[in-house]
Parts: structure tokens; sequence; C-alpha cells
């Protein structure tokens, strides 16, 4: 009996647990896959919430429901891995071996990072919203703010789906507007980037739609602590962006499992294999989504496309063969534009977002890096293909790597 | 492709206005780049980053992030930001003779 442990079982891992119970035989190998909570979030909801599109009961699931009956789960957290004698050692002090390990232990925001953002005004002038709790306790904040200056700051990069940012701002335009008070509520965005976004052409025409909306940015501002008394924010050469609400998007790290056990970088990101995502310097064990250090998006999307890269790479492994399918870095975003309007980018390491058309059969085409209702139709609608085909491992109509049909250059 | 000229050689830069060829670096030109950046003097804290910088990428193909460079570059993020003001990261590795850190999309 073979034995596979799946760490994390979010969007990633339960892709994996999915297809490999179809794949892998009963007899032979035993599955288990281990996460700390008995709820699934469909984490790009969380946007949603604070403007009450979604309540957080309308995107979560429980986890065990998108597991296979074969798959031995166990809901626990993690102490640490030992790479060495192939095991992993639980909260509860439990150990489990492994003859196969795939880590899909996510990403989270940590904003006890950053000095004086967690005081006793966070969650009253001070807000995130990649939390379930976070999220809920803007779209009540919201119900009765009477207006003043929002700014919404980015910490430091890497973040999860890195336009959700630019999303919020957009989708505050539009809320604040249809509210009757848009003339009563500035909306700035205070980044690191040196722009809107990172690669050159959608950093322009998203920088233009910021403008047209009247939101300001502020560009290469690296936080280093809140002052809530002054309600301001000073980056680490001292300028300052005064607020009267601040959503922060803290710094983003990988699970602190990883860093007790001593295996990731700066920021708990595992070293992994950019292609074959194969941990660098762990063996039979492959990474998967946020978890991993690769210059790729954190978004769902992007796990969808390496999943079946990983899914080929490990049925090789587990027979000895050398990994055959190669990650391209392939990324694919819905961006709420407001309005139930939407864009749509689509890129990959090499390839940045570019304007044009994505072909879909039977839905599209889609609109690329601009506006467009089927995009935000598009967007709306994945929260079922979420649950219902992604999850379970199913094929989508969108191959894992990126074409360039469509695309002007 | 654009080009800086140092002395009497023209070298190739990249779209960030980095080096195109990291093997075109030599101190000189470290202290060219860095008048641009607006650093008239390199002191000794200045190259203790470069030199870090340069030997991180040597082994690992990237330079390395601010948190990594205050972790194990033995110098504070607030003095890397009075070294390099606006982005240290960015900066230090365009005077490093580097291309732009990748951090993330």
């Amino acid at each position: 009996m073979r034995h596979l442990l799946i760490l994390g079982g979010g969007t990633g891992g339960t892709i994996m647990a999915n297809k490999l119970a179809a794949a892998l035989d009963e007899q032979e190998w035993q599955i288990t896959i281990v996460d700390a909570t008995e709820q699934h979030y469909y984490q790009p909801g969380f946007l949603l919430v604070p403007f009450g599109t979604y309540r957080i009961r309308d995107i979560v699931k429980p986890r065990r429901q998108y597991l296979p009956r074969r798959v031995n789960v166990i809901i626990s957290g993690i102490d640490h891995i030992d790479a060495e004698k192939k095991s992993v050692t639980l909260a509860n002090k439990a150990v489990l071996k492994y003859d196969y390990m795939i880590i899909a232990t996510g990403a989270d925001i940590h904003p006890e990072q950053i000095e004086g953002l967690m005081d006793e005004e966070w969650g009253r002038s001070k807000f995130d919203f990649y939390s379930p709790k976070g999220a809920n306790r803007l779209a009540q904040f919201f119900k009765t703010w009477q207006g003043g200056k929002l700014v919404l700051n980015i910490a430091e990069m890497p973040i999860k789906c890195p336009v959700a940012p630019l999303e919020f701002l957009f989708l505050a335009d539009s809320y604040f507007t249809k509210r009757g008070m848009r003339d009563k509520v500035e909306l700035q965005l205070v980044t690191p980037l040196s722009g809107a976004f990172t690669k050159p052409t959608s950093s322009r025409v998203l920088g233009e739609f910021l403008e047209r909306k009247g939101i300001s940015v502020v560009p290469d501002f690296n936080i280093a602590r809140v002052d809530s008394k002054e309600k301001k924010i000073v980056s680490w050469d001292e300028n300052e962006v005064s607020y009267d609400v601040l959503v922060s998007i803290p710094t983003n790290m990988g699970d602190a499992a990883i860093q007790r056990s001593g295996l990731g970088n700066e920021l708990n990101f595992i070293p992994t294999d950019k292609e074959t995502l194969l941990a660098e310097e762990l063996k039979d064990v492959f990474v998967l989504g946020d978890a991993t250090n690769l210059p790729s998006s954190k978004a769902g999307s992007v796990v969808h496309f390496q999943s079946e890269v990983l899914f080929q790479n490990f049925l090789e492994h587990i027979d000895g063969r050398p990994p055959v399918a190669h990650f391209d870095g392939h990324s694919n975003c819905f961006i709420e534009s407001g309005f139930d309007k939407g864009m749509l980018i689509d890129f990959n390491y090499k390839t940045e977002p570019l304007p044009g058309e994505f072909p879909l059969p039977g839905v599209g085409p889609f609109t690329l890096l601009g506006e467009s209702r089927i995009n935000h139709y598009g967007k709306l609608m994945f929260r079922w293909v979420y649950w219902n085909l992604l999850l379970r491992g199913m094929e989508l109509p969108i191959e894992a790597e990126m074409s360039m049909a469509g695309k002007r250059v | 492709m654009a080009t800086m000229t140092i002395g009497t050689k023209t070298l190739a830069l990249d779209a960030d206005g980095n080096l195109a060829n990291m093997n075109d670096w030599n101190e000189e030109v470290a202290r060219e780049l860095a008048v641009q950046e607006g650093i008239t003097e390199l002191t000794p804290q200045h190259w203790a980053v470069i030199n870090f910088m340069r030997q991180v990428f040597a082994k690992e193909g990237d330079a390395p992030s601010i948190r990594r460079l205050t972790k194990e570059s033995g110098v504070d993020t607030k003095t890397l930001y009075q070294l390099f003001p606006k982005g240290p990261a960015k900066k230090a590795a365009k005077i490093a003779g580097l291309p732009k850190p990748k951090g993330c999309i």
C-alpha cells in the first residue's frame, strides 16, 4: 500500500484529491488529506461581501462534501514536516508517514506584520476583506458610513488575487454611486507598485480606468506603520497618507508549519520548480498554488491550471519516470469593474495581459482587458463552476496552457 | 533598445532601464548607475547590500526581496530606505547590474 498525503483541503488540495482518487487504484493507494478547519470558503467571494452582493453564508460549504469518500479526511493543524523521515506531525502530535506528498497549504493575511495595524481601531476604522470576519465587518460598516476618505493600501507583494484591490475600488465607486453618496467619498489606492498593476499594458489600461472613475493612486509606497490616532499611514521613507477608513491588504504569508519545518523562503513560500511543480529540495513532494514561491499569480485559476500539470507529472513520478508536463504560468482573472460590468485578463510567465477577445465555446467571447457585461456575468457564474466543476476536478473548456487566440499584440 | 554610455563604452539596457547584460557590470558602472538613481556616493553599507544582492542572484537567479535583505544582509529596513530611497530592492538591483526583481505578477 502506498500512501499519498495532501496537506491543505482548499482549492488545490481538493482538486488533487478528486483527480487522484479517480486515477489511483484503491487496492494500492491510501489517500489522506489534512486541513485545519471544516469550512471551505469560496475565496473570490470575499470581495463581494463588503458591498452586500454575497453574505458569508453564500460562500461557505462543508469541506468534506467536496472530497471523495475514499479519501481519509483529518481536521487538524500541522505542527511540522520532517522531509528526511517522510513524515508530518500534526498539531495533536499524531504522526503521519507518506510515500508521496502534495503541499497545498495556501497563503493567508498577516496584519500583525504591520506596526500599529491591529490595535483597538482594527475593525472600526481599519479593515481587511481577505477574511470572512474582515469582509463581514466592512459590510456592516459601509451600511451606515456617511462618507470620507477611503484608502486601500497594499502592504507588500505578493498577494492573493493581485487584481482584487483594484476590483474593490471599482466596486466601491459603483456602490457609493448607487447609494447616491459618491460625491462624499474619496477613493485612493496606495500601493508599493509603480502603477496600478505590474505589467506595462495592463498597468496603463487599469490606470486609465482608475482615473476615469475618479480614484487616485499613490505609487511606490511601502508601508512601515499605521498611526491610528492621527489616522495616517507612514512609509519607510517617511511619506504620509491620511485616511478616514483604511482598507488594508496585509502581508500575505505561507503557513506557519512551513516556517517551523524550515522549508520556506522569507514569506514561508516553498521553493518549487516553476514548470514541473516538484519541490526543489524535497524528495517525492509536489507543491501547488499559493503555497509555492512561483512567480505566477496566487489565484484560483492558476491553481486550476497547475493541477492539470501536477496530475500528469504525479502519475509519471510514481512510476519512476521524469515529469512530462510544464506549467507556463497561465493565469486567467475576471476583474469586476463596477456597474455590472467586468474585464478579463489572460496571461502567463512570458506574455503580459493583452487586449482582444477571449474565445470560449458556448459562452464567449469575453472581452480581454476591456469592459463588458458578459465578463461580469462570467464572474458571477464562476461561483457555480467552482463548487460543481472545478473542485471536483472536472474538465473545463479552457486549456491549462495559455493560447494567443484572440489576443491583440 | 536603450543604452547608457560610460567612458567610451556603450552598454545595452533592458525595458526597465537595467543592464541588459550582467557581464557589462563593474564597480565603475555601479557608481554611474547610482548617480542616475540620485545616489551620489556609494558607501560601504551600499556596497554590502549590492554585493549581497549579486551573491543571491548568482546562486538563485533572482534578486532578493526587501524582507529578505532585512533578514539576511544585516541592514535593517529603515536604513535600506535611507540608502536606496523609494524602492531599495528595485534600486539596489539596478545598481548591482541585475534585472528588476521578479517579485510577483
